[in-house]
C-alpha cells in the first residue's frame, strides 16, 4: 500500500514492561492519534510470546476506540469504514532489547565511535573493549566468555593503518568463543567495521568462531566517522537473528508491514527530523522501566581555528543507559546514585529502611502503579535521578571525534586518557523533551516539567515539552514508512509544551539577588523578582509568546554572561514560564532540605495540599 | 482489557514439574530416560575449556611475527608447564639467548602469525549438573542433558538469594505472621529448608548461617538486611550466582510480611517432606522465579479430584488476587469487579481499577496494575 492510501494505523511499542498501542487516523485536520491502549509484555513465563501482549494492547484499543481491529487473533487489513487498518507497525525493547559488545583499538578513538556506531543502532552496550583499556588479556577473553552479547561490533585501526591490534581483538574474541544470548542454534553474530586491510586475517581468527559480517570501516579516517553502514548492518542481524529468536517475533515480525525498529533507534528518528526540521538544538530523553535513552541533535560550530571550508553541522547523538530506569532497573538507580542524592529530592520525610523496602518492592512487581500521593513523591524523586545520571553519560559520549584536532599518532593515543567537551552546551538548548511513563503520565503535567528542570539543569532561555502519552517510538517507526503522517502526530498530538524555564546558568546565592523580570504578553505587563534559591511560575499559556526581558544580579549568568541583561520572545505551554533562580549546578541545601523541597513544589502546584 | 493482569506466583499442592538439566558446554549424559533420580544425583558431566591466557611473544622476544614460527620450542596442542619456555631466540651468542615463558600450566591453543600472540589454555575444570529434584528422567538431549520430572507440590516465591539446594521441609517460628528470631532456630534443624512468617531478622539469618540450615523460607526481608548480606546493593533482580548459605526466598516484598496464609498452610502440611529449593531469580528477559518443590512420594504422587493445573487466564469476577501495592499490600481477596473506566487514585493518577471483596467483609478499590492473579 502506497503512503497516501494509509488511513487507518496502528502502532505498537513493545517495551520491557509494557505494550502500548496507538490509533493514529486520517481526519480532515490531517493525520491524528485517536486512541490508545496498552496491556503488560508477555516475553516472558508463563506466556513466552510477546504477540499476546500486543493482541492484549490491541483489545483494549478496539474497546476504547469502537473499532474492530482484529479477527480473532489476525489484525484486519485494510481499514473498511470502522473496521480494520491499513497497515501494522511496532518496536521493541522487550526481552531486554539489543545487547551488545563492542570493541575498538583506542578507547577514545575507534572504541569510542563503535559504541556511537552500535547506540546509534538502539543498542546497549554491555561492554566497550580496546587494546588500551588496561585489561589484561585474561581479563578480557573471560569478561567476553560471561557476557553472552546478542552481537559484537569489532572496529579498529584507519584504512591502510596497521592491522596488529585489530587482529589482536579478533584473536581474543575467538578465543573466549562467546555465545549468543537467545540460544545455542547459531553463531554470534560479529561485524567487522575495522581497518579494511586487516580483514582476511580478521577472517582467519574468527570465521569459524563466529558468524563474521564484513562492512566499510567506521573510523576509515582519523578525522571522519563513517558510522552509517555498520549502523544498517547492526539492524540487519538485529532482525535477522536477536528477533528471530526472541519468544514470539517470528509471528510479529510477520503481522507488521515495516521492518521491527529497536525502541530507542525509532525514539532518536523522531527527535532528529524535528530538530533538523525546525533548526533547534533538542535534547530529548525516554526513561523506561529498565533503561533510559537520550538523544540529542546540536548544531555543532566548526572546531576553533580551522578554516573556511568546516561549516558547522548537525550532530546527532543517542545514548541509552542499561541499568537505570523506573521498575526493573528501579533500585540500580539506588544503588548508583545512592540513598542521600535520592532523598534530597524527597518533600517528606521517611525512614531510610522503609525507603529501600519500597524501592526494591517495586523491582520485583515492576508493572504496579503508584496509588498513594507519598508513593508517587517517591518515584518522582528517583526519576530525577535516573534522568540526571543518564544525561551525564550522554554528554560523556556526545563529544566531538577524538584524535582530531592535535593529529596525534595511533600510538600516541594509547597514552591518551583526557577527554574532549561534550558537544551539548547547555545554554544553547532550544528544546527539552521528556517521555516515558514517570514524564508522560505524570498525574500533574507540572511534576514533569519540575522532575526535567531538576534532572537536566537547563540555563538560560529553554522550552520544555513532554511526549502526551509516550508515543515518539510509534512516531519514529511510522516515519519509516510516512513521513508526513508522522510529523503531524508529533506536532500535535505527541508534543505537550509544558512552556519555558529560564535560569541562571551560574550560581546564585540562596537568599541573594537572582534577577527581576518584566514580561509582556498581549500589551499586558507583569513584573517581579527571583531570588537566588528560589523559583517562580508566570502564568503563560499555549498559545501564548511573551516578551521578556531578564536583568540579572551582579554576577549572575541567565544566558548572556554574568551580569548581562537579555530580552527575548518566549513561549507559552500549559505550566507557563518557570523563572528558576536556584542557579547551576543546582544544589539542593542540607538545611531545611525538606521545606525547600516543599517551596518548590508549592511554586509549580505540583501536589495536592 | 481483561486479558491485562500480572500473572502470579503459582502455589499449588499438586504440580507436575519439569525441569531441564543442561550442560553450559556439550558433555556426556549419565542417566537413561526412566531412571529415578534424586536431586544430589549427577545427571550430566562436562569438562569445561580452562581459563585463557595470552602471551604476546614477539614483543617479549623483541622479534617480528614472521620470525615466530621457527623461534616456537611447543607447538599448538601441546602441554606446558608455567615457567616453561614457549620460545627461545637463537642469537649467535648462546648467553644473548632469552626466552618467551608460559604464567600458567596448560597447553598451547593458538600462535598468531600476525600478532605474534600465543594463546595458552588451561586444563579443563569438571562441570556437573545433578538432578535438583526427587523424580524420574523423562527426556534425553544427547550430550547435554535431561528433563527430570516430578509430581508435588510447588510454591514459587518473589525473589530468592543462592542457588539450588535439597532438604527436609522443617517449619520455625510462630505462623505467618511471626518475626523469626535466633531462639527459634533449633540445631536440628542443618540442613534443612526452613519455613518461617513475615521476616526473618539478620540475627536470625546469621544464627541459621551457624546451625547449617539449607534454606530459609520467609514472607518478607529487609532490603538493609540483605545489603549487608551480600556486601552490594542488589541493583536488578538477577540472582542465584551468590555464594550464601542458607538460600534465602522471599515469598510476598520487601519489609515485614506475613507470609500467605495458603502458602504457609501448604508448606507446613509437608513439613518432614524432603524438597528442593533454588534461590534463582530473574524478573526480567525470560522470567525464573524462586521455588520449593516437594516432590510426592508413592501414592501421595496421585493427582487429588478435579487437580489441574491451571493455565494463566485473565482476571474475571471471582478470580484470587493478591495486592501487591500499598495500600493493602499483601492482602488476599477476590475479583467482584471490573469497572470499565479509568478512574482517579489517591496520586492522581488515571488508571484502569478492580473492586475487590476481602474475606473479612470489606471492599477496595486498587489499580488492575496493582493485583496479581493467585494460580493454583
Amino acid at each position: 500500500m502506497k503512503p497516501d492510501e494509509l488511513n487507518v494505523i496502528v502502532a505498537t511499542d513493545c517495551g520491557s514492561t509494557t505494550t502500548k498501542a496507538i490509533l493514529i487516523e486520517r481526519t480532515p485536520d490531517g493525520y491524528r492519534q485517536t486512541f490508545r491502549g496498552e496491556a503488560p509484555t508477555t516475553v516472558e513465563a508463563p506466556f513466552e510470546d510477546v504477540t499476546r501482549g500486543v493482541l492484549n494492547s490491541m483489545v483494549e484499543l478496539e474497546e476504547l476506540s469502537g473499532r474492530r481491529i482484529l479477527d480473532g487473533e489476525k489484525i484486519i487489513t485494510p481499514a473498511r469504514g470502522n473496521e480494520g487498518v491499513d497497515i501494522y507497525i511496532s518496536t521493541s525493547s522487550a526481552g531486554g532489547g539489543l545487547q551488545m559488545m563492542v570493541a575498538g583499538v583506542v578507547k577514545s578513538m575507534t572504541a569510542e565511535s563503535a559504541e556511537r556506531a552500535a547506540l546509534g543502532a538502539g543498542a546497549i552496550v554491555m561492554d566497550v573493549m580496546a587494546s588500551n583499556d588496561k585489561r589484561p588479556p585474561h581479563e578480557k577473553i573471560e569478561r567476553i566468555r560471561t557476557l553472552r552479547p546478542d552481537m559484537v561490533l569489532l572496529s579498529g585501526g584507519t584504512d591502510g593503518g596497521t592491522v596488529r591490534h585489530v587482529v589482536e581483538l579478533a584473536e581474543f574474541l575467538a578465543a573466549a568463543n562467546p555465545q549468543p544470548r537467545l540460544g545455542s542454534s547459531y553463531k554470534l553474530p560479529v561485524v567487522y567495521a575495522g581497518n579494511t586491510d586487516a580483514r582476511g586475517e580478521v577472517q582467519a581468527a574468527l570465521g569459524e568462531k563466529a558468524e563474521l559480517h564484513l562492512t566499510e570501516n567506521l573510523r576509515p579516517v582519523l578525522e571522519r566517522e563513517n558510522l552509517g553502514p555498520a549502523r544498517d548492518e547492526i539492524h540487519e542481524l538485529f532482525l535477522k537473528h536477536v528477533m528471530a529468536q526472541a519468544p514470539g517475533y517470528q509471528k510479529l515480525m510477520s503481522w507488521v508491514g515495516a521492518p521491527i525498529m529497536p525502541t530507542p533507534a525509532a525514539g532518536g528518528n523522531i527527535i532528529q527530523q524535528a530538530a533538523t526540521a525546525e533548526k533547534m538544538n533538542i535534547v530529548g530523553v525516554d526513561i523506561g522501566g529498565a533503561t533510559t535513552d537520550v538523544f540529542s541533535d546540536f548544531n555543532v560550530p566548526p572546531p576553533k581555528g580551522s578554516g573556511p571550508e568546516l561549516a558547522a553541522q548537525r550532530v546527532f547523538n543517542r545514548s541509552v543507559s542499561a541499568n537505570l530506569g523506573m521498575s526493573y532497573s528501579i533500585s540500580n538507580v539506588l544503588a548508583e546514585a545512592g540513598l542521600a542524592s535520592i532523598l534530597r529530592w524527597m518533600p517528606l520525610d521517611i525512614d531510610e529502611g522503609e525507603l529501600r523496602d519500597r524501592i526494591k518492592n517495586k523491582m520485583i512487581r515492576p508493572t504496579t502503579v503508584p496509588c498513594l500521593l507519598e508513593d508517587l513523591k517517591i518515584e518522582q524523586a528517583i526519576a530525577r535521578e535516573a534522568l540526571r545520571l543518564a544525561f551525564i553519560q550522554h554528554k560523556a559520549l556526545a563529544v566531538g571525534l577524538k584524535g582530531v584536532q592535535r593529529g596525534r599518532t595511533i600510538s600516541e593515543s594509547f597514552d591518551e586518557s583526557g577527554s574532549s567537551d561534550s558537544i551539548i552546551n547547555m545554554k544553547d538548548l532550544n528544546l527539552l523533551i521528556g517521555s516515558g511513563g514517570v514524564l508522560s503520565h505524570a498525574p500533574r503535567r507540572c511534576q514533569a516539567m519540575m522532575m526535567l528542570i531538576d534532572a537536566f539543569g537547563p540555563e538560560g532561555l529553554t522550552r520544555i515539552a513532554v511526549d502526551s502519552i509516550f508515543m515518539m517510538p510509534h512516531l519514529g517507526v511510522l516515519a519509516q514508512v510516512h513521513e508526513k503522517a508522522a510529523t503531524e502526530v508529533f506536532d500535535h498530538d505527541c508534543l505537550i509544551h509544558l512552556g519555558t524555564c529560564i535560569a541562571a546558568a551560574s550560581k546564585v546565592k540562596p537568599g541573594g539577588r537572582g534577577f527581576d523580570y518584566r514580561m509582556t504578553v498581549a500589551g499586558q505587563t507583569r513584573q517581579g523578582s527571583v531570588g537566588g534559591g528560589e523559583i517562580v511560575i508566570e502564568p503563560l499559556g499555549p498559545d501564548e509568546v511573551a516578551e521578556v526581558v531578564i536583568e540579572p544580579g551582579r554576577g549572575v549568568d541567565v544566558g548572556a554572561g554574568g551580569g548581562r541583561t537579555i530580552e527575548a520572545k518566549v513561549h507559552g505551554g500549559i505550566v507557563g514560564l518557570a523563572l528558576d533562580g536556584r542557579g547551576r549546578p543546582l544544589e539542593v541545601p542540607k538545611a531545611n532540605r525538606r521545606e525547600t523541597i516543599a517551596r518548590w513544589a508549592k511554586a509549580f502546584d505540583a501536589y495536592p495540599m | 482489557m481483561a486479558h491485562a493482569y500480572t500473572p502470579g506466583l503459582r502455589v499449588s499442592d499438586y504440580a507436575t514439574v519439569r525441569k531441564q538439566r543442561r550442560l553450559p558446554i556439550a558433555g556426556e549424559v549419565l542417566v537413561s530416560v526412566g531412571d529415578k533420580v534424586r536431586a544430589e544425583d549427577i545427571v550430566a558431566h562436562a569438562e569445561l575449556p580452562g581459563d585463557i591466557s595470552a602471551v604476546n611473544v614477539v614483543n617479549q622476544l623483541g622479534i617480528t611475527p614472521a620470525d615466530l614460527p621457527n623461534l616456537m620450542l611447543k607447538q599448538p596442542g601441546e602441554r606446558i608447564a608455567r615457567g616453561e619456555a614457549i620460545a627461545e631466540t637463537k642469537p649467535l651468542i648462546k648467553w644473548f639467548r632469552s626466552a618467551a615463558r608460559s604464567p600458567i600450566d596448560g597447553s598451547i591453543e593458538t600462535v598468531s602469525h600476525v600478532t605474534g600472540q600465543v594463546m595458552i589454555r588451561t586444563a579443563p575444570k569438571p562441570v556437573d549438573v545433578r538432578a535438583y529434584i526427587d523424580g524420574t528422567v523423562v527426556e534425553i538431549f544427547p550430550d547435554e542433558g535431561v528433563t527430570v520430572e516430578a509430581t508435588g507440590a510447588l510454591v514459587q516465591g518473589i525473589l530468592g538469594i543462592g542457588g539450588e539446594v535439597a532438604g527436609e521441609l522443617a517449619v520455625a517460628g510462630d505462623g505467618p505472621g511471626a518475626v523469626l528470631e535466633p531462639k527459634d532456630l533449633t540445631d536440628d534443624l542443618a540442613g534443612k529448608i526452613v519455613v518461617a512468617g513475615a521476616l526473618i531478622t539478620r540475627a536470625a539469618f546469621d544464627r541459621a548461617t551457624a546451625i547449617g540450615v539449607a534454606a530459609l523460607v520467609c514472607g518478607g526481608f529487609h532490603d538493609c538486611d540483605l545489603r549487608d548480606l551480600l556486601g552490594y546493593d542488589l541493583g536488578v533482580a538477577i540472582t542465584g550466582h551468590e555464594d550464601i548459605r542458607p538460600v534465602l526466598i522471599i515469598t510476598e516484598g520487601f519489609g515485614s510480611m506475613a507470609m500467605a496464609a495458603a502458602t504457609h498452610e501448604l508448606l507446613s502440611a509437608h513439613a518432614g517432606q524432603r524438597a528442593s529449593a533454588n534461590g534463582t531469580t530473574q524478573i526480567r528477559a525470560g522470567v525464573l522465579r524462586p521455588e520449593i518443590i516437594i516432590p510426592a512420594t508413592g501414592d501421595a504422587g496421585a493427582a487429588p479430584a478435579g487437580a489441574k493445573a491451571s493455565p494463566a487466564k485473565g482476571l474475571t469476577p471471582g478470580s484470587p488476587v493478591r495486592i501487591i501495592r500499598e495500600p493493602g499490600f499483601g492482602r488476599l481477596g477476590a475479583v467482584k469487579s471490573l469497572p470499565p473506566e479509568a478512574r482517579r487514585v489517591e496520586s492522581e493518577a488515571k488508571v484502569r481499577v478492580v473492586e475487590l471483596e476481602f474475606p473479612e467483609g470489606d471492599t477496595m478499590i486498587v489499580p488492575r496494575a496493582n493485583v496479581e492473579a493467585i494460580e493454583s
